[in-house]
């Protein structure tokens, strides 16, 4: 372990020794501007949201082993985030990957198309590699967003998966946890600080900067995404900002600890967890009975894994996917319905986010999928999860 | 069926020697296997970084690749300081975690002292089991004195190596059917 990303670690662990990574920033005084959940635009009285995400990817459809050209996926992402807005999903967002089969590279580019596009539905990224790009251009591009989206845009903010992208775009690996930790940190303070004087070891020192514009509110929602370690759900609790968690699949009562984790850590810095949002993301997909979904949606999950992470998914391990305690959602209607509110009862979240449409599922399922969410799920877990 | 031979030092000749005898016996009996034998001395593979595999590129992303393909892994080992050779190692720290999910692996070993006899299974072993496996449990112990230039003079040797080559192609073969009897159950 590189020994900066060492002393970080202790920092975080034994929190006495060194000064704390960020000033309660977010605690706002009564009065000043917005607070809360409402900071970050979640209303709980009107329930759990429900979003869609991209991960932007271009694959072939393993059923009919044809692939769409770059601009078609483009325009249908576009497509889905329309259709997405008319079927009264709360979020949609797409992610950005610099590696073969993908195509939302430029996506705060495909995000200002949707923002154009759509006219209720919440938009973001999932997530934007901070790490390999200028927070100060990340932050004009999603304020641009903000604007023409009439104040729908949300960041979210994370490491990338893979190594790829820091040679394209001229960073060292070596520096993978600094990068992410100085940029997305410079990101918040841009966030909350109209003018910003900041120095760091990645980009040129800012003095009395003003970066603008200033999204519709002043302020956007910013999450760090976590992938499936308690450690970094500490991270972002510790730190104080909404955390978006993603889980492939495995049992629910594994990523509660991540999010009991992220609580602890939020309580633990002075923060009141009840004034940060939890988004979770998972793959997701419906059908008329359960065993049609598992069968239509297999062999994409399957191949798509294959192409973009180097393995399939195993067989034996979709089929534990079906049981109620698995955080993958894919089943019959009424199972998924289940199934969220079970995982609502566990998390206590604020937003489900679905990836639906990876591996190259035809256009014609994603709609049919669009409106069963539109027309039986939502409804139904908007009712149950409703705050009075 | 794809059979990967690994030969884990870039130093020393018995490993090499003694996979060549099975690479041989592969061939010969098994035409049908698609079998490749990699000596680690033939590539210049770099040190771990993390990355995830398909993301190596050169010998190491062609090395990571015919693995993370195979149907089976025989891997062939000297024994350097009581242990694995690191160059053996690097190839298993390369590799995702999980990554023998589904492969049969078996071993062959070269060891100038009998006293190294437990080392696979105390060192070898719980590293495959952690990559999850299916390890072939009897494997082929040799040692100095069963070489004499670059031959193999004992002739116990040989017989195992057969029994070697057979036991991992009838596992691999076993353990096929077995999932896809069981994946066709999922009827998904």
């Amino acid at each position: 372990m590189p020994e900066q990303a060492q002393k970080s670690l202790v920092s975080l662990l034994i929190p006495e020794y060194t000064k704390p990574i960020v000033e309660n920033t977010n605690q706002l005084k009564k009065g000043d501007k917005k607070m809360g959940m409402e900071k970050y635009r979640i209303d709980q009285s009107k329930g759990l949201e429900f979003g869609l995400y991209s991960l932007g990817d271009h694959l072939s459809n393993p059923q009919t082993g044809e692939r769409i050209s770059a601009q078609q996926r483009l325009k249908e992402l576009v497509e889905t985030a329309k259709l997405a807005d008319q079927a009264g999903i709360d979020f949609f967002s797409i992610g950005e990957s610099h590696q073969e089969y993908f195509t939302t590279q430029a996506h705060s580019v495909v995000l200002s198309a949707i923002a154009q596009a759509t006219e209720k539905i919440k938009i973001g990224s999932s997530s934007t590699i901070i790490s390999t790009s200028d927070p100060v251009r990340v932050f004009e591009d999603f304020a641009t967003i903000d604007l023409i989206s009439n104040g729908r845009a949300e960041i979210i903010a994370g490491r990338a998966s893979r190594v790829g992208l820091f040679e394209l775009l001229g960073y060292d690996i070596r520096d993978y946890e600094e990068l992410f930790e100085e940029k997305f940190e410079l990101l918040l303070q841009i966030n909350e600080n109209e003018v910003v004087n900041w120095s760091g070891n990645f980009r040129a020192p800012l003095r009395n900067a003003k970066v603008l514009p200033r999204p519709k509110e002043g302020f956007m929602p910013i999450w760090r995404a976590v992938g499936g370690t308690p450690a970094s759900a500490f991270k972002a609790g510790f730190q104080g900002v909404p955390m978006a968690l993603a889980m492939l699949g495995g049992p629910v009562s594994h990523f509660k600890t991540s999010v009991d984790t992220y609580r602890h850590a939020l309580t633990q810095a002075g923060y009141d967890p009840a004034d940060f949002p939890v988004a979770t993301t998972g793959f997701f997909y419906t059908a008329e009975t359960t065993q049609q979904a598992l069968r239509e949606y297999y062999p994409h999950i399957n191949e798509g894994m294959k192409r973009t992470n180097g393995r399939g998914f195993a067989k034996q391990l979709f089929a534990q996917g079906a049981d109620k305690r698995s955080v993958m959602l894919v089943g019959s209607p009424q199972e998924i319905i289940e199934k969220i509110l079970y995982q609502h009862e566990q998390f206590g979240h604020q937003r489900y986010m679905a990836q639906l449409e990876f591996g190259g599922v035809p256009f014609d399922r994603i709609m049919k999928n669009i409106e069963i969410i539109g027309t039986e799920i939502i409804p139904a877990i908007k009712k149950y999860t409703a705050k009075q | 069926m794809k059979i990967v031979g690994l030969s884990g030092s870039i130093v020393g000749s018995k490993t090499r020697t003694a996979m060549n005898y099975l690479s041989k016996e592969i061939l010969e009996k098994y035409p049908e296997v698609e079998f490749n034998l990699i000596d680690l001395a033939d590539y210049d593979i770099q040190f771990s970084d993390g990355r995830n595999y398909l993301e190596y590129e050169g010998d190491t992303g062609f090395v990571t690749k015919q693995i993370m393909e195979a149907d089976a892994i025989i891997i062939g080992t000297p024994i350097f300081q009581a242990s694995i050779p690191a160059t053996l190692k690097n190839i298993f720290d390369l590799l995702p975690e999980k990554s023998f999910w589904d492969k049969i692996v078996s071993i062959l070993v070269t060891a100038g002292s009998p006293k190294h006899y437990l080392i696979v299974e105390q060192q070898l072993k719980p590293i495959l089991s952690y990559m999850k496996a299916q390890v072939v449990q009897s494997y082929v112990f040799i040692e100095e004195k069963d070489f004499y230039r670059k031959e193999i003079i004992n002739d116990d040797i040989i017989f195992r190596i057969q029994r070697l080559v057979e036991d991992t192609v009838v596992l691999t073969e076993t353990h096929t059917n077995i999932r896809k009897a069981k994946e066709e159950e999922y009827d998904f």
